[in-house]
């Protein structure tokens, strides 16, 4: 002991403390509920006010939902079932959507090759899992790779070689590169590496495919675009504009930032321009006025006119979302990469865009789902997706004045697809976090 | 700033400076817009010399030995590495870059690779090596810092002492003929100086040629066998360190050392 004052702030811990419980209440349930419930008296009658709340919504639309009816040829009929067993009251009738659902699925789509789309969408999955599962095995990636062709097969039909003469472009490039590279340089090699398939596919593909068709004639009945429609439609035109609209936009997000003034004036002159285009002018201008530039007896498909603008307008977006991760990205990245000795492209793809993609996945999402959504809009230019299927059921004598049924089943159809995705990317996040596993 | 002492005998066995010139700058220019960041810089390191490149913030310092690797372009003058002009000629750059390691102040390990993977990346892609080769690689200079058992945890996971231990790990499995450190320790807590210092002495020990920037004057007292001072974009000051320390020539020189030693 000591009796000078300044010794008293002197201390000297003897043994370290070791790690204690926290005091009960602290955790489980009934701690939970106070906290987050019935923090105090305001909070605790808002909760109550909302459950009650919660609840007489769900007492108004759940009856109306299950004992909705879901046999009847038409609405007249469904209404005469209704009375007769409820008495004066009004539940749903799905039976517009049991009477309906091939149509609004596969839309005008000839019903003996139904199976032809549902093949397509199982296969869909398996080329998708390998892009999604990074554990599975790399080599499926190759049947990946070939799906959109094996997708318009099935869905469109016709002669099998127009499809391989498209996959022959991507051939065709690849040996005029390797060929041109050793003679007139790297320069000339890359672009003939562009060229040569854009000269196969305007100008030989066609007939070449249509001379081995006689040769050797290999296809399955064709079916017209028109008839194509229904989510099948949303399907097609969502996914091939995710797909492409993805690595377009990267590509234009590295053009903004080159140091390269035409190719940067081009990306920011094209990214600029799309933004500021409503998307229906784009797919007027795919329906209407693109047939006027084209050489006169060119036949564009007209889905394949769609998914052109939808994509443009998708990676426009797509550009500027992952500019934003790009810009994130610290300035030692770049320098760590440049000062390991590796090249641009190399430094690109194995450290910029992995993590400038990884920031981007929420902004990346987003976009596919607008996206998704926006498909919708086809019904402006005659194309019958499933949104504009609900139109044309409802004008038939039968279906007539329905209608919270069959938009209760495009929004659910709608939000199955688009919730799925934003939970695949929270997932991919989560897997992706490496600063604190 | 205190003295880091440096408490462990230095085998300075292999530290013979040949006379083999690695790094030539003749009248070197450089301008930020029009900002005269380097003057007339005239330097020579030859192989196995260790230079400690020290001076006020903003003298130009990192700027310098920026230059080295072409992390910056200069205006005016010539850089040579190992015999090979630095210009505008990429092939040059990448050849140049692959033979001289970079330490960075704040470390810029790859967050989204493991350790192990931020060691191999570059030996695979640039020098071809194949994996397995190169994972035996970076395994024998993660032990050599000290940290094999770490990597295959991820950079966040990483006390910043051992962040700087994987870039100096990361650096060699490129096998340089220089390492260039710019500031390694500035952003490190006090007691994780020391862990990258030492194997910074045990890299010197073994006869590479080294340029660090930093303002650990222990270390440049110890290890390095010339310091020179800059002051507002020009070399004020180069001698050997007993001579620089215990006897400062310029006006500059002595203020700085003043300043920084002197509590």
């Amino acid at each position: 002991m000591t009796n000078s004052a300044s010794h008293d702030h002197a201390y000297v811990r003897d043994e370290m403390l070791s790690e204690m419980a926290p005091p009960p209440g602290e955790t489980g349930l009934v701690h939970w509920l106070r906290d987050n419930m019935f923090s105090s008296v305001s909070n605790g009658l808002l909760t109550l006010v909302a459950l009650y709340a919660i609840y007489a919504m769900l007492a108004a639309v759940l009856p109306w939902m299950v004992l909705g009816v879901w046999n009847a040829g038409s609405l007249s009929e469904c209404r005469e079932i209704l009375a007769a067993k409820y008495g004066d009251t009004d539940y749903a009738c799905w039976a517009v959507l049991s009477e309906r659902w091939k149509q609004l699925l596969f839309g005008f789509y000839p019903q003996d090759l139904y199976w032809r789309p549902v093949l397509a969408l199982v296969l869909l999955f398996v080329a998708l899992a390998p892009l999604l599962f990074d554990h599975l095995p790399r080599k499926l990636l190759i049947f990946s790779a070939l799906y959109p062709f094996v997708m318009y097969l099935l869905v469109w039909g016709g002669s099998v070689w127009v499809p391989l003469s498209v996959i022959a472009g991507f051939a065709i490039g690849y040996f005029a590169s390797k060929i041109i590279t050793p003679v007139a340089g790297g320069l000339a090699g890359t672009i003939a590496l562009f060229l040569a398939p854009v000269i196969w596919w305007l100008f030989l593909a066609g007939p070449i495919a249509g001379l081995f068709e006689d040769i050797i004639p290999l296809s399955i009945e064709a079916v017209k675009s028109k008839t194509i429609g229904g989510f099948m439609i949303s399907i097609v035109i969502g996914l091939s504009g995710i797909a492409l609209s993805l690595p377009i936009g990267v590509v234009l997000a590295l053009g903004r930032q080159s140091d390269l003034l035409i190719v940067k004036s081009i990306c920011v002159g094209f990214i600029e321009f799309i933004r500021g285009v409503p998307l229906i002018t784009l797919l007027f201008t795919a329906s209407l006025l693109l047939q006027y530039f084209l050489p006169k007896g060119t036949n564009f498909d007209i889905v394949l006119r769609v998914i052109i603008m939808v994509t443009l307008f998708a990676s426009a977006y797509m550009a500027e979302v992952i500019r934003g991760g790009l810009a994130a990205l610290p300035r030692g990245q770049y320098e760590a990469a440049d000062a390991l000795g590796l090249t641009y492209w190399q430094a690109q793809k194995l450290i910029i865009m992995p993590q400038a993609l990884k920031i981007s996945i929420p902004g990346i999402v987003n976009t596919f789902i607008g996206l998704f959504k926006d498909t919708t809009l086809v019904i402006f230019i005659g194309i019958f997706d499933i949104l504009g299927l609900t139109g044309a059921i409802r004008a038939s004598t039968e279906w007539n004045g329905i209608y919270w049924e069959l938009f209760i089943f495009v929004a659910v159809v709608f939000w199955v697809c688009c919730f799925s995705m934003s939970q695949y990317s929270q997932w991919l996040e989560r897997k992706l976090r490496t600063d604190h596993v | 700033m205190n003295e880091t002492t440096i408490d462990r005998d230095i085998d300075r066995s292999h530290m013979q400076v040949s006379d083999q010139v690695a790094i030539q700058i003749t009248n070197m220019n450089k301008w930020y817009g029009a900002f005269h960041v380097l003057r007339d810089i005239n330097m020579t390191a030859n192989h196995g010399e260790r230079i400690v490149v020290c001076g006020p913030s903003g003298s130009g310092k990192s700027t310098l030995i920026r230059c080295i690797n072409r992390l910056e372009v200069h205006q005016a003058g010539s850089i040579q590495v190992d015999g090979v002009e630095l210009s505008s000629d990429l092939k040059n750059i990448d050849k140049i870059r692959s033979d001289v390691g970079m330490c960075f102040q704040h470390f810029n390990l790859f967050p989204h690779l493991t350790i192990l993977e931020n060691c191999t990346l570059a030996p695979m892609h640039v020098r071809k090596t194949p994996k397995k080769e190169a994972e035996e690689i970076a395994m024998q200079f993660l032990e050599k810092v000290k940290i094999p058992e770490q990597a295959l945890k991820y950079p966040g996971q990483l006390s910043g002492g051992q962040q700087q231990r994987v870039a100096i790990a990361r650096s060699l499995c490129m096998k340089p003929r220089i390492m260039l450190f710019d500031e390694p320790t500035s952003a490190l807590d006090p007691e994780m100086i020391k862990e990258v210092l030492d194997t910074m002495i045990e890299l010197a020990e073994e006869g590479m040629t080294m340029i660090c920037v930093t303002h650990e004057m222990g270390f440049a007292r110890q290890v390095a066998n010339r310091v020179i001072f800059m002051d507002q974009g020009q070399i004020v000051e180069q001698n050997e360190p007993e001579e620089f320390f215990s006897n400062p020539q310029s006006e500059r020189t002595q203020l700085f050392l003043s300043q920084i030693l002197g509590h």
